[in-house]
């Protein structure tokens, strides 16, 4: 290894002090309702907490005895792999394809960048709108090609459904980092493959693809994360959970218990396991993933 | 250090802003309501009346989102120490309401501390008992109550050949109806909204048959879930039949379901009252409003149904004075004439037994036929099964029975299967609701 080029701080304060800003941001925003959380997932307390009792890991006990919250695991489990693996594909597609046209570059990215301006419930109306079973139009359409949509009783349909809606909501996100991703590998490393006679599905695979590895690992766990915790809002408009529960996934049910049925308790003690759970995922994509990134 | 000034210096204008505002005269009654579309015109002219008939209170009526967000917002105004002085809770977040002693003010002896007079026996029976604790106090001011009714498309039972004058009143008739709507090539001839009200408790109360131990809650929070009876059971497998023959649609959880009646796409629905007053605007087609189906078989059916809609909360730790303004503003509310006048314009039923008397002198009802039958569903003497239900954590019971019959009417699991698991989970939620609210 070469020599390292590091820049040592002499003052033994000035790098805390130029860290505070940053810190006491995360300190508000991220410790302190983090902690608030873990405290009250221990507590039991009406909805106004006019009386808190502490009921030590009892919140918890409860979920662990609910059959239908194990169940919401493997949902969010499928949920969360279709989001994904769809989202990162479809944008690193659009991207390369982005990457080759020749006029009307920004035309094109404006358009692809437009969805993610949009809120996750205004996501999940939209595609709600378009396959309600009596008024949609998709849902026309397919009727027509002989084929019945019903998400008000299919479960696998209701879930194709909101999988859609947060994909299309996430692809510009990811479709941007494509972008900047391609345009940052040098054109010479290109030319050279094209020179010696790599065609485009080649060049793609053995250059450009590698060579975008940071990025595509840096979206696999930004898309997971949006996965777990950003998609309530589009479950709730598109099919609050239902039928049955089959599209009721983790995150859906800590809002709809905390906020609409103010169990603050059970829903601060699901917020715990699930970020337990993302935290856990987040360290071992570094652990095991990151080894086959080339940065 | 520049930043800091600056900050100090922008505190000290808000602050100079805040305290350079005029000290009003009138005292200020803030009022968060759920109430949309022609209902907020109504909420905001029902202030701005009061507010002219007398000059020491002003009522400011806010709209805060749909019932369980301004519950929510409330709730967490409350714990940051501050909140309205009245709150809309709809039915359902009763119980919460009613156990969360230290945040509320009993309507009762808000009026009492005022010397305002006020007679819950003036209320209808239903309604009143509703809102009453067990131990026989009024906790809440009865506002916007609606039940649950029948709705049919008289043109497409013309079309179908059948008698567009009288509607299906019973179950039997009800499937009868469909089949003949179906041959004539309705695709949706029946269905419902908030399956759970309609077709569970409101089915339990119309019956009397109990939905829950502890006459449904009203007598304890020790109540337990009673829906999977016989008769319960043969009622949802009834409709999954209907479903499996294609005589009723699934058409969504909560109001969704209406629109695919006023657009013409389902014959019959059975849902909330308050739907009348969008059927009346929107409906292209000729419409009749009837009472809810029953069994004839079940002896005591059919008995009374239960409500739905909202009440008026008192909030507590606010001044003596703003209190008086309230029971000032309630008492208001109260008289006949403005009861009866909200009646006509909302749909919502008259909620005292004055205001309905007063509304049938003005030829109402003959008028516009068909909206005395939440009234009349109503107005009746109930049994202790019949009251009311009002259950904890009944948010997530109602999800819960959402869910079951979901899974029924997808043909995943039986009547009997769907009705003992709302059964088992509902008991798990009231169990772990009396636990956190013991008194």
């Amino acid at each position: 290894m070469a020599a390292e080029k590091r820049v040592v701080f002499r003052s033994a304060w000035l790098p805390w002090a130029l860290l505070a800003p940053q810190a006491a941001v995360i300190a508000v925003f991220f410790y302190w309702p983090a902690a608030q959380t873990v405290l009250q997932s221990m507590q039991q307390s009406d909805a106004f907490g006019t009386s808190v009792e502490w009921i030590g890991l009892q919140n918890f006990a409860n979920l662990w005895d609910d059959p239908t919250y194990l169940a919401s695991f493997s949902t969010t489990a499928i949920f969360s792999i279709l989001v994904a693996g769809f989202g990162i594909t479809l944008s690193l597609l659009l991207a390369v394809f982005a990457d080759r046209v020749v006029r009307g570059t920004t035309f094109y990215r404006t358009l692809l960048i437009w969805p993610y301006a949009v809120a996750p419930a205004v996501a999940g109306v939209l595609w709600l709108f378009m396959f309600s079973p009596s008024i949609g139009v998709v849902a026309y359409a397919l009727r027509m090609v002989g084929f019945e949509w019903n998400h008000l009783l299919n479960g696998t349909q209701a879930m194709a459904l909101i999988v859609m809606a947060a994909v299309w909501k996430q692809l510009s996100y990811n479709f941007l980092f494509f972008v900047a991703g391609l345009q940052s590998i040098p054109k010479s490393l290109i030319e050279a493959a094209a020179i010696d006679g790599a065609g485009p599905w080649r060049r793609f695979w053995t250059i450009q693809f590698p060579l975008l590895s940071p990025t595509t690992f840096f979206l696999l766990v930004i898309n997971v994360v949006f996965a777990f915790f950003d998609t309530f809002g589009i479950v709730d408009a598109a099919t609050s959970g239902g039928p049955g529960k089959d599209t009721s996934i983790l995150v859906y049910k800590v809002y709809y218990d905390g906020f609409k049925a103010l169990d603050l308790g059970g829903s601060a003690a699901q917020s715990v396991v699930l970020m337990v759970l993302v935290v856990t995922l987040t360290v071992l994509q570094f652990r095991f993933v990151e080894k086959k990134v080339n940065y | 250090m520049k930043l800091k000034s600056k900050l100090l210096l922008s505190c000290a204008l808000a602050v100079a802003a805040a305290s350079s505002t005029p000290a009003l005269a009138q005292t200020e009654i803030q009022w968060w309501h759920s109430m949309t579309a022609v209902n907020t015109e109504w909420v905001n002219d029902l202030a701005k009346d009061f507010n002219a008939s007398q000059k020491e209170y002003r009522v400011v009526p806010t709209f805060k989102g749909s019932y369980d967000e301004s519950m929510t917002a409330a709730i967490a105004a409350f714990r940051a120490g501050s909140g309205p002085h009245i709150l809309q809770v709809f039915e359902v977040g009763t119980a919460t309401m009613m156990a969360s002693k230290g945040a509320i003010v009993p309507v009762g002896k808000v009026m009492k501390d005022a010397g305002e007079k006020f007679d819950p026996s003036g209320y209808v029976p239903a309604v009143a008992g509703y809102y009453t604790a067990p131990s026989g106090q009024m906790l809440s001011f009865p506002f916007n109550s609606s039940t649950t009714i029948f709705y049919f498309n008289k043109d497409a039972f013309k079309a179908a050949g059948l008698d567009a004058d009288k509607a299906p009143s019973t179950w039997p008739e009800v499937v009868a109806a469909a089949a003949k709507l179906k041959a004539s090539g309705h695709k949706c001839p029946f269905t419902t909204a908030w399956q759970g009200w309609t077709q569970l408790e409101s089915f339990s109360a119309w019956h009397n048959v109990e939905f829950a131990t502890k006459q449904n809650g009203l007598a304890g929070l020790d109540a337990r879930m009673k829906v999977n009876t016989p008769l319960h059971v043969r009622h949802i497998e009834n409709l999954a039949n209907m479903a499996k023959q294609g005589l009723f649609v699934y058409k969504g959880r909560g109001n969704v379901p209406e629109a695919s009646f006023i657009s013409g796409e389902c014959a019959m629905i059975n849902t909330s009252s308050g739907f009348y007053g969008n059927v009346a605007k929107n409906a292209k087609f000729a419409y009749g409003l009837a009472p809810l189906p029953y069994y004839p078989d079940v002896p005591g059916a059919p008995q009374n149904t239960v409500i739905g809609g909202a009440s008026l909360w008192v909030l507590a730790g606010k001044k003596p004075e703003e209190y008086k303004g309230v029971a000032k503003f309630f008492s208001y509310l109260s008289s006949p004439e403005v009861q009866s006048a909200s009646h006509k314009r909302t749909g919502y039923l008259p909620i005292t037994t004055a205001s309905y008397q007063l509304t049938e002198k003005s030829g109402f009802y003959k008028e516009k036929p068909g909206t005395d039958v939440a009234v009349t569903q109503m107005i009746r003497k109930v049994t202790d099964k019949s009251r009311g239900i009002r259950l904890g954590n009944y948010v997530q019971i109602r999800a819960i029975e959402d869910e079951e019959l979901e899974q029924v009417w997808s043909g995943k699991k039986t009547a009997k299967e769907a009705l003992d698991s709302i059964v088992s989970r509902g008991n798990q939620l009231l169990e772990r609701f009396q636990a956190a609210n013991k008194s």
